[in-house]
């Protein structure tokens, strides 16, 4: 019966597209001949075709919204991660050790060319887990992340250019820059709330793009900086292949300090006061949380990771211009922290590898890439909105049973 | 006895609005008080005002901790008045529904601890230990309210009456002297609404905390509350014992209602 009902309702979605889609699809006029001819093949094609899209979409609504009755009766998603989490001894070690391996390995199976994408990808790691700690924890819509990228991009481009600052130097001081940046902007859009503060960061970014295209004096303008110095290996001269192996084990280090530290900070007094601010503003105000301390160090911490890899970006590109900070890299990192499932450390590293090497490997597809990553993104939200992996941080269990006699009646 | 809220000529407008026209209040130290008043009368603007979520354009809030010395609090950041002792809950609950029920009590527990940035990443001892006493305080204040067992479990999950309860055992975790409940049992039934009680006099007795509430529910007014205060239109028309409420006719007229025959 519902089935049916299904099937008719498929069927007239079909024919409603079949009719819309006559005009276009259907009917061409020849102009050289002066005929007209009807294609009759396209209208079926186009039926077809949308009956079966629209009844997968329905079959895949339904067993969503099953889902959902199911896990709301129950904690149905707790014991899951749970399960797999107590599954983890066994696996964890040995997969770790794998992973490790592999990655240690990867620049010597594999040529420079797939390297340095690998070196990318695991930039974009770093920026998703910063920019987490603003969205995912915080819940601070960002939108103009990219602006503290570029600042960190361009004060190790023009203190390498000036000064000759080389790029361990330069690493803190991008960071430290990006942060007193975001501290000098925290201040007045902080008290703003969702959709406002989303607005005045991405005019905030868009200012920062202007400000560096059109200031010649400063940067150099449109034209950029170049020549930017590689990082040096106490005086070593690196052939091209060799530096982007050193590179590419550069980023990987600071990569897992990033995970590292982002998951402490997760775990912690100041990750759990993120998360409740993001959760409700008014009760944690209420509980004793500093709104505005909190907001700012989480909008200061996530810019210095932002520096950071800005001073990476210019020392493995060489050359950096403001048309590597739009808003389209902005809206990309986004992407990858929601996509990968806000606040979930393991799911932005995965969504960072999906949305960076997919169209890598994928070049054959380059002329429909935004429009899968639209689709994508589309269904991503109607059917998995958590992300790819959902956050697990509900089950960090730090609890140890005290004083727990007297309350096991609970 | 020493009064832990004194609540002086307090004025708040909202634009051409008068929410409150100079309102006084005290709570003395272990004191149960009750705020009534039919709705729009302006009792949870004045909470609003004395935990500093609105600023009041006149008139004086202070709180002396016991033992303390008295403190005006006017124009203090909200947090700022937590840390000082006061904690509240909310008329329409104000959980952090994905985080534990754990979670939730060991936020109540921030502004008594310090860990920073540093201490996060570094973890060292005195941060684990920390840490350690959070887990472990927040978790005997879940024994003590009865919701031990669904420590782990996330927030929203939790039964209506369950919830309420959790909202006075987070704010009972940031250490108040002085507790203010907003409508605490709002669609509880009788035998929730006679386990509250027990609760706040409970809470009362043995930890000294005092307690303003705001409550529609008569039959708990009545019988927990040592001092009953009645706001209507935003004055105060009322404020006695039990007895004397009920026997007032201008409360009687602009809240109870003619007919009104309380419990014994």
């Amino acid at each position: 019966m519902k089935a049916l009902a299904e099937l008719k309702k498929s069927l007239g979605i079909a024919l409603w597209f079949m009719a819309l889609t006559f005009p276009v699809m259907v009917i061409r006029v020849n102009t050289i001949e002066r005929v007209v001819e009807w294609r009759w093949r396209n209208m079926a094609f186009i039926g077809i075709g949308s009956f079966l899209l629209s009844f997968a979409w329905r079959l895949l609504l339904a067993r969503k919204e099953r889902g959902r009755g199911k896990t709301d009766t129950g904690d149905g998603t707790i014991p899951a991660v749970r399960r797999r989490l107590l599954a983890a001894p066994g696996i964890r070690q040995p997969a770790l050790a794998a992973l490790a391996l592999s990655a240690a390995a990867f620049p010597f199976l594999f040529s420079s060319y797939q390297t340095n994408i690998m070196t990318t990808a695991l930039m974009y790691v770093m920026l998703g887990l910063g920019l987490n700690i603003v969205v995912g924890l915080a819940g601070l819509l960002d939108l103009g992340y990219v602006a503290f990228y570029a600042v960190g991009a361009y004060s190790y481009a023009l203190l390498n250019h000036h000064f000759g600052l080389g790029f361990w130097a330069a690493l803190p001081v991008g960071a430290l820059l990006s942060v007193l940046f975001a501290l000098a902007l925290g201040f007045p859009i902080l008290r703003l709330r969702g959709d406002y503060l989303a607005i005045v960061t991405l005019g905030f970014c868009e200012i920062t793009r202007l400000v560096l295209e059109n200031w010649n004096e400063f940067s150099f303008g449109p034209s950029g900086i170049a020549n930017i110095s590689r990082p040096g290996l106490f005086g070593l001269r690196l052939t091209l292949h060799e530096a982007t192996i050193y590179f590419y084990f550069i980023v990987l280090g600071l990569c897992l300090a990033t995970l590292f530290v982002v998951r402490r900070l997760q775990h912690s007094r100041v990750g759990r006061a993120w998360v409740a601010l993001r959760e409700d503003e008014i009760a944690c105000e209420a509980m004793g949380i500093d709104k505005a301390r909190a907001k700012l160090t989480a909008y200061t911490l996530g810019a210095a990771w932002a520096g950071m890899v800005g001073v990476l970006f210019a020392a493995k590109t060489t050359f950096i211009n403001p048309a590597s900070f739009t808003f389209l890299e902005s809206a990309m990192i986004l992407s990858i922290v929601v996509l990968g499932g806000m606040g979930s450390i393991m799911g932005i590293v995965v969504g960072a590898f999906l949305l960076i090497l997919t169209p890598e490997y994928l070049r054959a597809f380059s002329s429909y890439r935004m429009l899968l990553f639209g689709t994508v993104m589309v269904l991503m939200m109607v059917f998995r909105p958590q992300g790819i992996v959902a956050n697990v941080r509900q089950v960090y269990r730090y609890r140890k049973q005290p004083e727990s006699e007297g309350c096991a009646g609970g | 006895m020493g009064d832990v809220l004194a609540v002086d000529r307090l004025t708040m407008d909202f634009g051409g609005l008068r929410a409150l026209c100079t309102v006084d209040l005290r709570v003395g130290q272990g004191e149960i008080v009750a705020l009534i008043g039919p709705n729009g009368a302006g009792k949870t603007t004045l909470f609003n005002c004395i935990t500093g979520i609105y600023a009041p354009a006149e008139g004086a809030i202070v709180i002396t901790r016991p033992g303390g010395a008295p403190r005006r609090i006017n124009g203090f950041k909200v947090s700022r008045v937590t840390e000082l002792g006061m904690a509240r809950t909310f008329q329409n609950i104000r959980l952090f529904p994905t985080m534990t029920v754990l979670e939730n009590v060991m936020i109540g527990r921030h502004c008594r601890a310090h860990a920073g940035i540093r201490g996060a990443i570094i973890r060292d001892r005195a941060t684990r230990r920390e840490e350690e006493e959070t887990v472990a305080r927040s978790y005997a204040i879940l024994c003590r309210f009865g919701l031990a067992g669904q420590a782990d479990e996330p927030a929203r999950s939790l039964p209506y009456g369950a919830q309420r309860r959790l909202e006075i055992a987070r704010a009972l975790a940031t250490e108040p002297f002085l507790l203010l409940l907003d409508e605490p049992a709002a669609g509880m039934n009788p035998r929730e609404t006679d386990e509250l009680e027990e609760l706040i006099l409970r809470i009362r007795t043995e930890e000294g905390i005092s307690i303003l509430l705001i409550e529609h529910d008569m039959r708990i007014v009545m019988s927990i509350s040592d001092r009953i205060v009645v706001l209507d239109h935003g004055e105060k028309i009322a404020e006695g014992t039990a007895a004397e409420i009920r026997e007032n006719p201008i409360v009687v007229k602009a809240y109870l209602g003619e007919d009104f025959h309380a419990p014994a």
